[in-house]
C-alpha cells in the first residue's frame, strides 16, 4: 500500500509551523526510519498517515485515499500506530483483551480475531502473558502488548514511535524481531527513532527532517554517511559508520557486517 | 570523601514478593560521576528513589542497611530536609513537570519557590541554568507543548536550578536527538568538575564510556561488577548478563576473532576503537567536534 505525500504543510494552532512543505513517496513494503531533532517534525508527520492530524494544505495519500476524505477509524485498517509512551494507549484488564481490542472494534469474527491476537502475541513474545494486568508488567513488556495491540489490527501499514526509548539490549532485540517479522510478511514500517545505531541495523532507507523540511532522503548508507548535513537536525552518523570514517574507509559502512568486510580489504 | 555511603542496602516494594534491591553498599566521592547500568528490572531506578529519599518517604515498604548522603541518614531525615542535598531527574519528565505553572520559566522557578529564594536571586538562577541547558528560547512555551527532548531538558534544569550537592538522573536523555544528548552528558560533565556528584542511570553506554568516571553494573538488584567505563563495558560478564554494549566493544570481538584486532583491551570508545584499528591506510584526523572537549 503506497504512501504518497505532496507539499504537506501543517501549523498548528498554536502558530508553530511543524511541517513546511513535505512530499514524498513510500512504496509497498519499505523499511523506513524517520530521524530529526526533537521538535523537527516527526511525530507531526507520522500522525497526518492514520488521520490523527490533517494537512494545513497539501495531500496526504495513504493507498490512493486522500486522508481528508477519510475517518480516522476507516485509516485505522491501513495504518497501525504504536505510540512512544505504551501507558498512552493501553487500558485493558488484561493482555489478551487489550490485543483483541483492535481486531474486534473493526468488526472481524471471533475465530479471525483469536488468529490475528495468537499471531500478534507470538510475535512479540507475550504468548505467555495473555491473563496478565498490562500495568503489572515491567515497562519493556508494557512496550511489547503496545506493538502486540497494533500488531494484531494486521494492517498494511506500521508505524513505530521512538520504539527503543528506554528499553534494554534485551527489548531492542526483541522489537528488531517484531520488525523484521513485519518485513518478511510484505508490510510497510515506517519509524521515528533518535537511536541511530538501531536505524542503522534494521533499516534501508533513511529521511531525515529539519525544521518541518526534508533534509535528506535515500538509502540508509548514503544518508548516514553525511555526517556534516546530519548535525544540521543535531543527528550524528551510528558508531560504525563514524569509526568507518576515522579509519578512512573509502565506502560508507553501518552494520558490523559491512565493517568487517571493509576491515578485511584493508588488512 | 565518599559524600554518599549505602551499606548492605535491601529494599522491598509494599505488596511485593522479592527485593528490588539486595545487600548494596557503594561509597561514591564528591565530585565523582557515576553511571549505574543494567538490564530493566535490574533495580536502577529504585536505586535512583533510594538515593533521592523516595524509598522509603514516599514508596513506603521495607529498608535496612543504611544509606547516608552528605553526612544525613535517610531514616532520621524528612524528605523536606533531603531535597536540599539531593535532586532527582525522573526517567519520563511527564511525571515530574508540576502541572501548576504556566510557563517553562515558572516550572523551572517552582522549587526554588518552595524553598523561599528571594525574587532577584531565584530570576538570575532560572536564567541562568536554562542557558546551561540551551533552552532559553522556552521561556514562555507551556511545559506541556514541548516535545519529549525539550521536555527532558526543562525536567533536568529544574532539578539543576536548586544546585544539590549529589544530582541523580534517571534516563535524563532517552527521548532526546543525538547530538542534543552529547551536549547534555557534556553539561553533567561540567557540573562534577564543578564538584557537583553525579550519578546517573543511562542505557547510552558510547557518551558512558566517554564521560563517566566509574561505572556500576546492577543486575537483579545487586551489584554485579563496578570500575571504571573499560573495565565494566568490556567484561564478557557484562555481555552475557543482557547489558548493552557499544557496538565499538562488539565489532573489535568479532574482529579479535579474525584476528583484525591485535590489542588485547577491547575498545568502548570512538577514539580507543580508531587507535586500535589503525591500519596501513592513513587515518582521517579525527575531526573537531561540537560538546567535546
Amino acid at each position: 500500500m503506497k504512501i504518497e505525500i505532496s507539499d504537506l504543510h501543517f501549523t498548528y494552532p498554536t502558530g508553530v509551523q511543524a511541517l513546511r512543505g513535505i512530499s514524498l513517496t513510500i512504496e509497498s513494503g519499505e523499511q523506513v526510519a524517520i530521524v530529526g531533532q526533537n521538535g523537527s517534525g516527526k511525530t507531526t508527520l507520522v500522525k497526518h498517515l492514520n488521520g490523527l492530524l490533517r494537512p494545513t494544505s497539501g495531500i496526504v495519500r495513504i493507498g490512493g485515499w486522500d486522508t481528508k476524505d477519510h475517518s480516522v477509524a476507516k485509516l485505522a485498517r491501513r495504518v497501525g500506530y504504536v505510540f512512544q509512551n505504551p501507558d498512552e494507549q493501553l487500558f485493558s484488564k488484561n493482555v489478551g483483551t487489550e490485543v483483541a481490542f483492535g481486531p474486534r472494534n473493526m468488526g472481524l469474527d471471533g475465530d479471525q480475531v483469536q488468529s490475528l491476537v495468537q499471531d500478534a502475541l507470538v510475535m512479540t513474545e507475550l504468548s505467555d502473558k495473555t491473563e496478565t494486568n498490562p500495568y503489572d508488567l515491567s515497562a519493556t513488556w508494557r512496550k511489547m502488548v503496545a506493538l502486540a495491540s497494533v500488531i494484531s489490527m494486521d494492517t498494511d501499514i506500521v508505524i513505530f514511535d521512538e520504539p527503543t526509548t528506554g528499553q534494554d539490549a534485551m527489548n531492542i532485540e526483541r522489537i528488531a524481531n517484531v520488525i523484521k517479522a513485519l518485513r518478511s510478511r510484505g508490510k510497510t514500517v515506517l519509524t521515528i527513532t533518535h537511536d541511530i545505531d538501531f536505524c542503522a541495523e534494521n533499516f534501508t532507507r533513511v529521511i531525515a527532517l529539519s525544521q518541518g523540511k526534508i533534509l535528506l532522503d535515500g538509502n540508509a548508507n548514503d544518508v548516514l554517511g553525511q555526517e556534516e548535513v546530519l548535525a544540521v537536525t543535531y543527528v550524528e552518523p551510528p558508531q560504525l559508520t563514524r569509526l568507518g570514517k576515522r579509519l578512512g574507509f573509502r565506502n560508507t559502512v553501518r552494520t558490523q557486517d559491512e565493517f568487517l568486510t571493509e576491515l578485511e580489504r584493508y588488512s | 570523601m565518599a559524600i554518599v555511603n549505602l551499606q548492605n542496602v535491601t529494599y522491598q516494594y509494599p505488596l511485593t514478593s522479592s527485593p528490588a534491591l539486595r545487600d548494596v553498599s557503594l561509597q561514591i566521592n564528591e565530585g565523582e560521576f557515576v553511571a549505574v547500568v543494567g538490564p530493566n528490572g535490574a533495580g536502577k531506578s529504585t536505586l535512583c528513589y533510594t538515593l533521592a529519599g523516595f524509598v522509603p518517604h514516599f514508596f513506603k515498604g521495607e529498608l535496612t542497611g543504611t544509606v547516608e548522603v552528605a553526612g544525613s541518614e535517610t531514616h532520621s531525615s524528612t524528605l523536606n530536609e533531603w531535597v536540599m542535598n539531593v535532586g532527582l531527574a525522573f526517567q519520563n519528565p511527564f511525571n515530574q513537570i508540576s502541572g501548576a505553572k504556566y510557563t517553562v520559566f515558572e516550572e523551572i522557578a517552582f522549587g526554588l519557590e518552595n524553598i523561599g529564594v528571594p525574587r532577584d536571586e531565584m530570576i538570575s538562577r532560572v536564567e541562568d541554568a536554562m542557558k546551561l541547558t540551551d533552552i532559553s528560547d522556552l521561556a514562555d512555551r507551556s511545559p506541556y507543548s514541548l516535545s519529549g527532548g525539550q521536555q527532558q531538558r526543562v525536567a533536568l534544569t529544574s532539578i539543576l536550578v536548586m544546585q544539590p550537592k549529589v544530582l541523580v538522573l534517571d534516563e535524563p536523555t532517552s527521548q532526546m536527538d543525538p547530538i542534543g544528548t552529547r551536549e547534555v552528558f557534556g553539561v553533567i560533565r561540567k557540573m562534577a568538575e564543578q564538584g557537583m556528584t553525579v550519578i546517573l542511570v543511562e542505557h547510552k553506554v558510547e557518551w558512558i564510556a566517554q564521560f563517566a568516571d566509574r561505572v556500576i553494573a546492577l543486575k537483579d538488584g545487586e551489584v554485579l561488577l563496578e570500575g571504571t567505563p573499560g573495565e565494566v563495558l568490556t567484561s564478557p560478564l557484562v555481555e552475557e548478563s543482557g547489558f548493552g554494549i557499544s557496538r565499538y566493544t562488539s565489532v573489535a570481538r568479532k574482529a579479535q576473532k579474525l584476528a583484525l584486532w591485535k590489542k588485547h583491551k577491547l575498545p568502548v570508545t570512538l577514539d580507543e576503537a580508531t587507535e586500535g584499528f589503525a591500519h596501513p591506510l592513513t587515518p582521517n584526523p579525527s575531526p573537531e567536534r561540537r560538546g567535546e572537549q
